[in-house]
């Protein structure tokens, strides 16, 4: 079937099969490899996408489900060859060592920082509480994105 | 190859339902999907997300109205529900994981009908009714009597969860009082309960129990909950003594099992404890 959706700010409409998973569909199609796969079943947090925003799990969603809607992907970050302020901060405050998890935690912390941008350091571990990392020990990750907090708070 | 359609209003989903009556219907998914690629399954899916009658959260006279199709993020950030019934919008602010709460619906929490779905005790206790339709009928069901046992329903061929209905003000003070869901899992995120509690108690001044609803979860095939138990605190100021007492009472009347994640004795422990956290709730 033919879908048609906007990904990454880019109106595109391609032929998939309707109940492929959308990150099989990201990943393989589109060959957007950043979203990761870990566990398949909505316990990791590594696929997380925006879709129209609010951050879900692409093994958990099929590609009939992306008709008309407006996803963003760990490469919809980044402005041209810039890194999104974000991925930034992961990447000053060591928050990135394998890197598996960080798409997905920064997608996370990006649908975080759009609803609560002056989100606590408690509401930040809530918020990536669906996000697993086996490297970090989550702490400078949590540091990533309240250094963010940190500079909206003093800029305002 | 598996068709996956998508109807926009119910009108169109009847319609569907009849080309494709093997067809299952998924909400957000997130019980489904993994259901199916555990099962190696590939079948007809109906998705309902897009129907515009099974989205509404709204205050009808004397009821809270909630569309099948309402996320627990809905519920979360719905003024209505955390002014009414704070007790269920505590119990879905610990269900999964944020991107889970996205997806997941009110509705697909209660249809999987498994005995740790967590926004079922709260609404055992609420006394919640249960729309379900079809194309040419309607009825309402209560909640106890829609689930029959782990992913078991009374929902007939043809047949969905159209709304949920719970009255307000609810049968228990859910505003003044204690009204707490308590939820003991592996950890804190993601965790699927391993016993859960909901409990409402409206208090007179002098801090004596008027009226007390508790309902569990995970203590059998279905949420429980003990009417008679319940009147054991009217009339008794909560104390150490008193909640432990209920709390002896409450474990031999559950019937839990043994699994992967606890032993039907440690349930029973549990149980017989987590009344005793209301004490602090009350000392505020
Ligand atoms: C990682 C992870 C963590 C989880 N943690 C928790 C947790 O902590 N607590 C908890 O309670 N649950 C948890 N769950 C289970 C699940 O997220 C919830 O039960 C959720 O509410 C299911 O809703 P859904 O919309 O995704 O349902 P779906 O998966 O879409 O549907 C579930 C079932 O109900 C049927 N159905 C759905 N809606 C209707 C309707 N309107 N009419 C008729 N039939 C319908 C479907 O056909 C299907 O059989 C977790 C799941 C995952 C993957
Ligand atoms: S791969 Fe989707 S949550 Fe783990
Ligand atoms: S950096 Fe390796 S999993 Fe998080």
């Amino acid at each position: 079937m033919k879908i048609r959706f906007t990904l990454n700010k880019q109106a595109i409409e391609i032929e998939s099969q309707p109940d492929c998973r959308v990150v099989d569909l990201l990943r393989e199609q589109l060959v957007l490899t950043g979203t990761k796969e870990a566990c398949g079943s909505g316990e990791c947090g590594a696929c997380t996408i925006l879709v129209d925003g609010v951050s879900k799990l692409s093994c958990l969603m099929l590609a009939a489900q992306l008709e008309g809607r407006e996803i963003k992907t760990i490469e919809g970050m980044s402005v041209s060859e810039e890194l999104h302020p974000l991925q930034k901060a992961f990447c000053d405050q060591g928050a990135v060592q394998c890197g598996f998890c960080s798409p997905g935690m920064v997608m996370a912390s990006a649908d975080l920082l759009q609803r609560n941008p002056l989100a606590t350091r408690q509401e930040i571990r809530q918020a990536l509480s669906g996000n697993l990392c086996r490297c970090t020990g989550y702490q400078k990750i949590v540091d990533a994105v309240d250094s963010m907090v940190q500079e909206t708070r003093n800029k305002s | 190859m598996k068709r996956v359609v998508s109807p926009h209003t119910l009108e169109e989903l009847w319609q569907v339902l009849e080309e494709l009556p093997k067809a299952s219907l998924m909400a957000g998914g997130t019980d489904l999907l993994v259901h199916l690629r555990d099962k190696g399954r590939k079948v007809d899916l109906i998705l309902l997300e897009r129907i515009a009658e099974m989205q509404h959260l709204e205050q009808q006279d004397g009821e809270l109205v909630i569309g099948a199709m309402v996320t627990h993020q809905q519920l979360l950030d719905s003024p209505i529900i955390k002014k009414h019934l704070p007790v269920l919008a505590q119990a879905v602010s610990g269900l999964g994981s944020p991107p889970i709460r996205h997806m997941a619906t009110i509705g697909g929490n209660i249809c999987s009908a498994s005995p740790a779905g967590d926004s079922l005790p709260p609404l055992y206790l609420l006394e919640a009714k249960l729309v379900l339709k079809s194309k040419l009928t309607s009825r309402t069901v209560p909640i106890q009597e829609f689930i029959l046992g782990p992913s078991q329903t009374v929902l007939a061929k043809g047949e969905i969860l159209a709304e949920i209905r719970v009255p307000v003000p609810a049968p228990i003070s859910t505003t003044e009082g204690i009204s707490t869901y308590c939820k003991v899992g592996q950890r804190k995120a993601l965790a699927i309960s391993i016993v859960s509690m909901a409990a409402c108690l409206e208090m007179e001044s002098d801090g004596t129990v008027r009226v007390a609803k508790f309902a569990w979860g995970s203590v059998g095939s279905k949420v429980m909950v003990f009417p008679e138990l319940d009147k054991y605190l009217f009339g008794k100021k909560l104390t150490d003594d008193s909640l432990r007492e209920l709390g002896m009472m409450f474990a031999r009347q559950v019937t839990p099992i043994t699994d992967l994640r606890a032993s039907a004795e440690h349930r029973r422990a549990l149980v017989s404890n987590l009344p005793l956290k209301l004490l602090a709730e009350f000392k505020g």
